[in-house]
């Protein structure tokens, strides 16, 4: 009787223990998430109070607004350049730095450094002082004889100049690639040799397929952050030139905080919520066929 | 086989090299971004060198002045007023939350933890509006409460996600001879638990400091009045302010001092930290 007692009170006393995140939940996510979309279906600025509109917040995305589905094309064009490139980096430094290289303590702490300081506004602004016409990358560029860009100023170059901002962040995805290399059993490696099996098929038939978990973590979380970049874009370029850097976070910004739209605003995220959902299942379902598992059950 | 071995060192060899001067264009633009501070500010965009002639010091002087009635002093503070209750709290629920999550049966758990899971996942722009919203109706705007707050809810499912990994590969039997010993479930937590989880705690410290020192969108949208400013807002507003005059070198040396704080944790405690981020993942 007493141990029933007692177990039915270890029965609570978890749920004591996690309440203060089961109510932060509450609070700050579910009933935000709630009544965001219920704003997303009215007129609402934060003055007054929200009016029901139906769908015409979502109607004016895809009709009138004139920003909202070149920004986020402009947002997909910044995924693109920025998410691959620097997974690619990060991989291909990992596995360098896992062939037991010496000073590889050194390396991942200098690889590691940009990571840190990445999102904030000090490197936003040496980025536009390292990339300006008259900027140090343009002298260095001239000095080995190679033809100057104008890297900020012009619509053509100002996004990638934004992503190679993140791409230069590449070493906490390789950090992450290096503990998964490091799992990889070196057995399968020296069978491989043994078969004759070059350097290329090697990287193609062990590593990729072996680290495919890390390589689709690594994937998703960052294509999440992608999408929603917005300090790098507000603070080298404010969006422009021509609106060429103008992503999907800074509408969204300044709709909500700029023009007190907020009930667009929120219509806004939703749509950007969308299409980070669909990208992410697609993925999902993409690496979940490339996945080893190792008890073999799905291949 | 020695020819092999040859042409392998080689190989080594050269990776070697490759690594170390792809590492030095990796921190090129944050060394520069130092010397810049000392230099002359006629010389910042004319020397690509990394050794300023003459050190300067006018720079961090005329930077700290910063705008009106807030200099840098009174930004920094201000950052120091967000980070240090933010990532106190976050440690403090974090642990809570992880010890049951990790040690304790409860009805709705797998569904509890399931949910915190998806949390982690999910794009926090559709947040921003409706928290926004909640927090200007009870008058929080252009206070720090919107950050402190919600840290001691254990907000950041990462936090928690990480120590819950970490408590989980703490043996079971620790716990069970402490409970024999007569300890509650508590003291457990206090005397066996949160000693074992040093490195953790450590992890989840850095990167929260980090992430808040570093925010600049939430700031941004919370804080109006250029005296509550953190750094990233007073630094934003130094280059809006000197973008006539062009006071080059002061920003870059204010800028400098901005990241200081992060990389002086990040040299202290790094093997804390590649720790965390290999165990859990994420940025």
């Amino acid at each position: 009787m007493k141990s029933k007692k007692k177990k039915a009170f270890s029965n609570w006393i978890g749920l004591l223990y996690v309440s203060p995140w089961l109510i932060g939940f509450l609070l700050f996510t579910l009933y935000p998430i709630l009544s965001s979309v219920y704003y997303s279906f009215t007129d609402f600025s934060i003055a007054s109070a929200p009016v029901w509109i139906g769908f015409k917040n979502y109607v004016e995305i895809f009709t009138k607004d004139k920003l909202a589905l070149p920004s986020l094309a402009i947002t997909f064009k910044y995924v693109f350049l920025s998410v691959p490139a620097k997974l690619i980096f990060a991989l291909f430094v990992a596995m360098i730095l896992n062939t037991n290289m010496k000073g590889v303590n050194f390396y991942r702490t200098v690889y590691y450094l940009p990571s840190i300081l990445g999102g904030s506004v000090a490197i936003a602004v040496l980025w536009r002082f390292l990339f300006r016409r008259d900027g140090i990358v343009n002298l260095i560029l001239q000095a080995v004889g190679l033809p100057y860009l104008d890297w900020i100023g012009s619509p053509k170059f100002a996004l990638g100049t934004v992503a190679l901002l993140a791409v230069w962040q590449f070493g906490s995805s390789m950090v992450l690639f290096l503990s998964g290399l490091k799992q990889v059993p070196q057995e399968l490696y020296e069978a491989a040799e043994v078969d004759g099996a070059t350097k290329v098929r090697q990287f193609f038939s062990i590593t990729l397929p072996m680290i495919t978990p890390v390589v689709s973590f690594n994937v998703i979380m960052q294509l999440i952050n992608g999408f929603q970049e917005f300090t790098g874009p507000y603070v080298i370029t404010s969006g422009g030139p021509l609106n060429s850097t103008y992503v999907f976070a800074i509408h969204l910004y300044n709709s909500a905080f700029k023009y007190f739209r907020t009930g667009y605003a929120s219509a806004l995220s939703w749509i950007l919520f969308m299409a980070i959902m669909v990208f992410t299942v697609i993925l999902f379902k993409f690496f979940d066929r490339f996945t080893y598992y190792e008890d073999g059950g799905k291949f | 086989m020695k020819k092999r071995e040859e042409k392998k060192s080689v190989k080594g060899f050269l990776m070697q090299v490759f690594i170390l001067l792809f590492g030095f264009v990796m921190v090129y633009p944050v060394l520069w971004m130092i010397s810049s501070a000392f230099k002359e500010n006629k010389d910042i965009f004319t020397d690509i060198g990394l050794v300023p002639t003459v050190f300067n010091f006018n720079a961090f002087i005329d930077g700290w002045r910063g705008v009106g009635n807030a200099n840098f002093g009174v930004f920094f503070f201000n950052s120091f007023k967000i980070v240090i209750p933010v990532v106190v709290l976050t440690i403090l629920s974090g642990l809570l939350v992880a010890y049951g999550f990790a040690r304790f049966p409860f009805p709705g758990k797998k569904i509890l933890f399931s949910i915190m899971i998806a949390t982690l996942m999910l794009p926090t722009s559709v947040l921003t509006i409706p928290t926004y919203v909640m927090f200007s109706k009870v008058g929080w705007v252009n206070t720090y409460l919107p950050f402190i707050v919600p840290a001691a809810f254990s907000t950041s499912a990462f936090f928690v996600y990480m120590l819950v990994q970490f408590i989980r590969g703490i043996p079971v039997e620790l716990d069970e001879a402490a409970r024999i010993d007569g300890c509650n479930s508590f003291q457990i937590l206090v005397q066996v638990i949160v000693p074992l989880c040093k490195p953790a705690i450590f992890s989840a410290g850095i990167f929260r400091f980090m992430w808040t020192w570093n925010d600049f969108f939430g700031n941004l949208i919370y804080i109006n009045t250029v005296t509550k400013y953190p750094i990233s807002l007073g630094l934003r507003m130094a280059i809006d302010n000197t973008a006539g005059s062009v006071n080059w070198s002061s920003i870059m040396a204010m800028s400098v001092l901005s990241i200081l704080p992060p990389v002086i944790l990040f040299f202290v405690a790094q093997d804390y930290f590649v720790e965390g981020i290999a165990t859990t993942g994420i940025k």
